[in-house]
């Protein structure tokens, strides 16, 4: 054994996770370069970087003169930013109730909410559509936002519960003896303490909305409401030939949930540790 | 006792926005949906109850369950393509990850994680554009290694199309599995690898004797999020095949199935009857892998408790 073995394992180590890092943002890499070359240099060199001779902005200047693509991006964001706010409030608000009070019902509430976790909402689509149908809210982003809330919850709940049991009793009990409101307690006290857990709940909540192609799809096909997804898919059917543009799109379409990760990112081992694998 | 002590309505004010979200929302058109699929209309277009009918059909009519059976079989097939590729890497590279003292573990772990984060449309297009036999990143680096004779355009064939995209898949959500094990890997306290240490289990022994039993409640989450993630799938396979899961089919699972039923396609109408059903079909065999899973997996694994 000795040093000598352990530097090469360190090495092969490495060597594991660099290659593996490499397939895992080579794809990426290749749209985000040939996003900026011009039409010829796609075509002739794909994996050439792109140099003074090829660099070409014409893929981003249709993407924005076609205008809707800052529409589908505000729609994007809407829906992402207050679905995720109302899982966030609402689940922690759950979970608060559910780790801090007994109360008869607790166990069964518990797993009420719980059943989302491994029920896919999907497949109450059919059922969906035709209430958003009677309520007149097809085509609206408040469809979504409904959707996606009720599709947050149970996991946030969970992973939420889980934290809040870790919250010091003694914290608690000192604000009620200081004759704070249980409403106060919860908001000012224990909220800031799980904000680790929140980041976590976020990253998780907020990919799988902010990719989503089945309910855009179906509750809110209209140009009005589409969000960036939906619309990158019905422009790569439009722009088929205009690499440049599909491209670009794509390119634009990665950057806001990237951002938003990498924000997280570093939470997010924290809270999976604290809550989910126990 | 309890009838001298108040109502707590704070306890009602927490729960009831999520409560009522979630019922509203998941739990009555998960019901709607499942009743629905005991109905169908008569020619007459009046709405009639049918029992079990549109199942029967669904598994036994030629016309439908043809395509049942095939979405089912490619479905599976989906599925063992997760379990036999994604966990077993995920495993590996939370394993590796998580050697002490590692360099630059944040930015492994975080870059590993980036394709997960993706959009399927990005996801489905850009696997498209590297395995084009035209334009072809793909067949340009087989050839560089002297590998180009076994470049095939695997999307386009009926015999490769769904094992590609199930490795795609893989590709894109491997960051899960690997995300769950390092935090469960993480979680295991430095007295028990010290204790193996001393005993002189080091390096693969101490991972498969010492940390793999320890993981194994990791493992079954991960296997279930896995079951649940492929058997509702849909958006990948509609991105880079459309809805008619082609060619010829070879693609078509249990989501794009429910798709084309519900929503129609070309000529056919959408049947919202029988879309309900295949959608009852699904809740079924998710809830029968899930079951399964609490009943028959989790309850047998040994937890340690630190």
């Amino acid at each position: 054994m000795g040093a000598r073995g352990s530097t090469g394992r360190t090495i092969a180590a490495h060597a594991v996770l660099l290659t593996y890092t490499l397939i895992a943002l080579f794809p990426v890499f290749v749209i985000v370069i040939n996003s900026f070359k011009s039409r010829k240099a796609i075509f002739s060199d794909p994996l050439a970087l792109p140099l003074p001779g090829t660099f070409d902005l014409v893929g981003y200047e249709t993407v924005l003169k076609q205008g809707d693509f800052v529409l589908y991006f505000q729609n994007s964001l809407i829906v992402t930013v207050a679905s995720l706010f109302f899982v966030l409030l609402f689940g922690a608000m759950a979970a608060f109730a559910l780790s801090e009070y007994r109360f008869r019902g607790n166990m069964l509430t518990g797993l009420y909410l719980a059943l989302g976790i491994m029920i896919p909402i999907r497949l109450g689509t059919v059922a969906i559509l035709e209430l958003m149908v009677a309520s007149g809210l097809v085509n609206t982003l408040t469809a979504l936002v409904l959707v996606y809330t009720a599709q947050g919850l149970p996991l946030a709940v969970f992973i939420l519960a889980e934290f809040m049991k870790t919250v010091s009793d003694d914290l608690k009990n000192a604000g009620r003896i200081d004759g704070l409101s249980e409403y106060r307690i919860f908001f000012s006290l224990v909220l800031p303490l799980v904000r680790p857990a929140m980041a976590t709940v976020a990253v998780f909540t907020m990919i799988p909305i902010w990719n989503d192609l089945w309910f855009p799809l179906i509750l809110a096909p209209a140009e009005q409401t589409k969000t960036v997804t939906l619309g990158a898919q019905v422009f790569i059917g439009q722009f088929v030939t205009n690499w440049n543009a599909v491209l670009a799109a794509l390119s634009l379409a990665i950057v806001p949930v990237l951002v938003l990760y990498l924000i997280f990112s570093r939470h997010l081992i924290r809270g999976i540790t604290a809550g989910a694998v126990k | 006792m309890a009838s001298r002590r108040p109502v707590r309505w704070h306890i009602a004010v927490f729960l009831a926005p999520a409560v009522l979200v979630y019922t509203a929302l998941m739990i009555i058109p998960l019901f709607g949906t499942l009743a629905q699929s005991l109905m169908n209309v008569t020619e007459a277009g009046e709405r009639v109850f049918v029992g079990l009918a549109n199942f029967a059909t669904l598994f036994g009519d030629a016309l439908w369950s043809d395509a049942f059976w095939n979405a089912l079989g490619n479905n599976s097939w989906f599925f063992v393509i997760h379990m036999a590729v994604q966990n077993p890497i995920g495993i590996a590279l939370a394993a590796i990850l998580s050697t002490p003292r590692l360099r630059m573990a944040a930015f492994y772990r975080t870059a590993i994680f980036i394709p997960t984060i993706l959009s399927f449309v990005v996801v489905g297009f850009v696997w498209k554009l590297i395995l084009s036999p035209i334009w072809g990143i793909a067949p340009g680096m087989l050839e560089a290694v002297g590998l180009g004779s076994l470049f095939a355009p695997w999307l386009g064939r009926e015999d490769y199309a769904l094992t590609t995209l199930a490795l795609i898949s893989v590709w894109q959500f491997v960051g899960i599995p690997m995300m769950l094990i390092y935090a469960a890997l993480l979680s295991i306290p430095d007295e028990v690898i010290e204790a193996a240490e001393m005993d002189g289990i080091t390096g693969g022994a101490q991972f498969w004797k010492i940390k793999l039993p320890l993981i194994l409640p990791a493992i079954g989450i991960i296997s279930i999020l896995t079951f649940v993630g492929n058997f509702n799938a849909f958006d990948l396979i509609y991105v880079a095949q459309g809805a008619l899961a082609g060619p010829d089919f070879s693609t078509d699972i249990l989501g794009t199935f429910l798709y084309r039923t519900f929503f129609g396609f070309q000529l056919q109408l959408g049947d919202p009857y029988m879309g309900s059903a295949i959608a009852g079909a699904m809740f079924g065999i998710i809830l029968i892998g899930v079951c399964i899973y609490l009943f028959g997996i989790q309850t047998r694994l040994r937890r340690y408790q630190f």
